[in-house]
């Protein structure tokens, strides 16, 4: 069953086109991820999906409805982790979550039995009575995903879950959101991280200036936008320019970095023993797997970060 | 008829619910601090009626009405004590806090991403503001009876009026917020309404004016609002007083109506 | 040092000033227009036998004074410690806890004379000044100014929320400006209220700007009130270093 469902879908701001025309289909029980460097328009899609933001041009119905008119009815079935944690300062950690299930018309009793077991899920027992300035920033990621799901929504929309978060507490995060899909729970997020698209999305397009140019699995976008293995070459001069003509021919494509140059290649060893036969001495070699980072290199001509 | 009607009618009472869960948020955030600071506000209009009302009261004497009557100076400024108390506790409320609450907290950012409205969202922080505004109005009104500035029976109806020019200014208030850019704007309220409380009618009847200053101070919303809890203390209540309603309930639906839209526009890009 | 610390609120200043103008000035002088010629016209034959708004128009500038030195001293002192924290980037620097404190003073007292002349202007031009003495009133309400901002200092040092400055403005301010003899004697309020009154400090500059202003002696012998006020600076300036110390020393 389609849960989302876009076709032409336009958002404009005064002067600026943030979504030119986007088609997406997202499927029930599915993980499914908006790539895309910043500015890419992710944001301003998720918007739009969580009713919070009408679409200037285009199809879109959500949960069969149309966010336009049943807004209400909609958000709530949806539950939303935004880019920045917007948390009741005012609050404790409990509070924020019992406080949150009544926006939704939930009894209290009700509220309080789910915010135990959600504090539970995102291991924040321990301090629910702590108030929410103290805690660090995984601790409030993960308190902002237990706040969303207090209404057992269908649907989550999670707008660069990790951003921002040490790398341990990036895995925890993603450990979380790995058993929420596990459970069936639809989930819709952006991420300019490569690493955090492959390990969670079943399907994901690329954005890039507010169009989608690229869809499909992890798997099949890199088979089909990059070789299977890259080599990385740094060289010690002002410009890595130079040894990008001395490099013709080895591999299927080339890209030149500010700070390196990426060989695509089939195999790995045979380009770093073909290099090395040409006598150029690049001050590091690194032979490694393609990743959803080099499909959007090649796509776009540029980096996900930068 | 009956199925075309009962749908509204349930998407109303869930505004209503939902209105009611915004205000219960604010009751969760109480602090020990505020009861403090809810206590002192509650002196706050007493105190200028003992220092106005009594004290300078006592240089002044008796003063004369427009329509002829004789009254204490006391009986004269408290009502307008009162008015303004309550013009100031709305716009306290739903001025800086609410500033606060949707710019810097970004409180309404996560309260939109439920089932919540903006308009409902407005009305539910309004209803909050209400209630300790009205908690204030009421308790002057019982220190007006003691002191025999007017009776029980007029001060319940005093207590009415007191409510309705609360839900104007703060519907007022949460309209100019949503214009608002920065705090420093908010002396320019402040400013404003010093300026309001000083020549409302509220220490000299509003015939001692220059006539332009008087048309202009007429059609102010809180001398609208001290004309109507006067004309009810010192039970004279007449025609104009309908009117001074029909402006103040009209400055009410303005208000909201305003800032739920604003609120809309700010947030739902 | 204290030089350095007064000349960094003054720059900061530069950037606001306009904003308080308005609040420091254009009020009282609001007062001044709706209260003191509006109700003055009800007060037949004066008080004291000069025009009420005579009258009350140097109450209304040692008032000024107070409040100016207050909001001054309450929300940027518990901002410093709490907010922008600037006392302990201050503190970081080669400076004395003393210099951080007196340098602060030293603004509130700018702030608070600043504000009083532009009124005494203002005033003068309502022709309520009786005598070249009305000069005085700035020396007087820099005394007020410090007698009662190191207290407040010491207070907004101690408290951590905001919501207790509410309360100082509810509880202290307000009460003080109303009952301390700017808009009616003081001895028309019933003994113990009229006690209080006398023991705050906003009486005693009252009670001198008036005399200044209007060109007679004072209730109460002149170097008593200066004696009283200095008194409640130099307790308010131990209480706020040991506050600012406590703070800033650990």
């Amino acid at each position: 069953m389609t849960l989302i469902h876009a076709r032409g879908l336009v958002k404009r701001f005064e002067g600026f086109t943030a979504v030119d025309g986007i088609d997406v289909d997202v499927q029930r029980g599915e993980a499914f991820g908006f790539l895309g460097p910043n500015g890419a328009g992710k944001s301003s899609t998720m918007r739009m999906i969580g009713c919070v933001s009408p679409p200037t041009d285009g199809v879109l119905r959500i949960l069969d409805m149309d966010p336009r008119r049943d807004g209400p009815a909609i958000r709530a079935r949806l539950g939303v982790c935004p880019q920045l944690d917007n948390l009741d300062l005012e609050l404790t950690v409990r509070e924020n979550l019992t406080t949150y299930a009544r926006f939704f018309g939930i009894p209290r009793k009700v509220a309080r039995a789910r915010a135990d077991e959600l504090l539970d899920f995102v291991q924040l027992t321990e301090r629910a009575d702590s108030k929410v300035e103290p805690l660090s920033g995984g601790m409030k990621r993960r308190l902002t995903i237990a706040r969303a799901l207090v209404n057992e929504p269908e649907i989550v929309l999670l707008d660069e879950p990790t951003t921002g978060l040490d790398p341990q507490a990036r895995h925890l995060v993603w450990e979380r959101l790995f058993r929420l899909k596990q459970q069936g729970v639809t989930l819709v997020l952006t991420t300019h991280y490569m690493d955090e698209a492959e390990q969670l999305c079943d399907r994901l397009v690329v954005m890039d200036g507010g169009r989608i140019v690229a869809e499909g699995s992890p798997r099949t976008l890199i088979e089909q936008y990059s070789t299977r293995e890259v080599v990385e070459l740094r060289f010690n001069a002002e410009s890595q320019e130079v040894f990008a003509g001395k490099l013709t021919g080895v591999g299927r494509r080339l890209e030149v970095l500010p700070d390196r140059i990426l060989l695509y290649v089939d195999d790995g060893d045979d380009a770093v023993a073909e290099v090395q036969r040409r006598a150029l001495s690049p001050a590091s070699v690194l032979v490694r797997r393609s990743s959803l980072e080099d499909v959007f290199l090649h796509l776009t001509g540029r980096t996900l970060v930068d | 008829m009956l199925t075309l009607v009962l749908p509204r009618l349930i998407s109303f009472e869930g505004a209503g619910r939902r209105s009611a869960s915004v205000v219960e948020r604010n009751v969760t955030t109480l602090q020990p601090s505020y009861w403090l600071v809810m206590a002192s506000g509650f002196l706050e209009p007493i105190l200028y009626l003992f220092s106005i009302g009594v004290g300078v009261g006592a240089l002044v004497g008796d003063l004369t009405l427009p329509d002829g009557r004789v009254i204490g100076y006391a009986a004269f400024v408290a009502p307008a004590m009162l008015a303004s108390s309550a013009m100031s506790g709305a716009l306290s409320e739903t001025t800086f806090n609410f500033f606060g609450k949707m710019k810097f907290m970004k409180l309404y950012d996560g309260m939109l991403a439920t089932p919540l409205r903006p308009i409902e969202i407005a009305l539910g922080e309004l209803a909050w503001a209400m209630m300790r505004g009205n908690i204030y109005a009421a308790a002057f009104l019982v220190v007006m009876v003691a002191m025999g500035l007017t009776t029980p029976g007029l001060a319940v109806g005093a207590f009415g009026a007191a409510v309705l020019v609360g839900f104007a200014f703060g519907g007022v208030g949460m309209a100019l917020s949503t214009f608002m850019r920065s705090w420093q704007e908010f002396d320019l309220v402040a400013s404003a309404q010093f300026a309001l409380f000083l020549f409302s009618g509220t220490f000299v009847p509003a015939q001692a004016y220059p006539p332009v200053l008087r048309w202009v101070v007429e059609v102010t919303p809180l001398y609208r609002s001290v004309d109507l809890i006067r004309a009810v203390t010192t039970g004279e209540v007449g025609w104009l007083q309908a009117l001074d309603v029909l402006y103040l309930l009209v400055l009410f639906a303005l208000g909201l109506a305003v800032a739920g839209r604003r609120m809309g526009k700010l947030l739902c890009r | 040092m204290t030089r350095y610390v007064l000349e960094y609120h003054l720059v900061s200043y530069r950037r606001i000033w306009r904003s308080s103008v308005l609040s420091s000035f254009v009020l009282p002088l609001l007062t001044m227009l709706g209260f003191g010629v509006g109700v003055g016209a009800y007060v037949t034959g004066g008080v004291e036998g000069v025009p009420y708004l005579d009258w009350m128009v140097p109450g209304l500038i040692a008032s000024t004074a107070m409040q100016v030195a207050i909001g001054d001293s309450s929300w940027p002192v518990l901002g410093g410690f709490e907010w922008q924290r600037i006392y302990f980037g201050q503190a970081a620097a080669p400076l004395r806890v003393a210099d951080i404190l007196d340098g602060h003073l030293a603004f509130v007292v700018f702030r608070t004379l600043t504000s009083c002349a532009a009124f005494l202007l203002i005033a003068t031009a309502f022709g309520t000044m009786h005598s070249w003495w009305a000069l005085a009133t700035l020396p007087i309400a820099a005394l007020v100014g410090l007698a009662v901002a190191t207290p407040t200092f010491a207070y907004a040092a101690s408290v951590r929320v905001d919501s207790y400055l509410a309360v100082l403005f509810r509880l202290g301010v307000i009460p003080m400006s109303l009952f301390s003899g700017v808009f009616f004697p003081v001895e028309s309020l019933p003994g113990v209220l009229r006690w209080i009154a006398y023991a705050l400090p906003l009486w005693h500059g009252v009670d001198l700007s008036r005399a200044a202003t209007l060109g007679t002696a004072p209730d109460w012998s002149p170097v008593g009130h200066v004696l009283y006020l200095s008194l409640w600076a130099g307790a308010g300036w131990l209480l706020a270093h040991r506050a600012f110390r406590r703070r800033l020393v650990v």
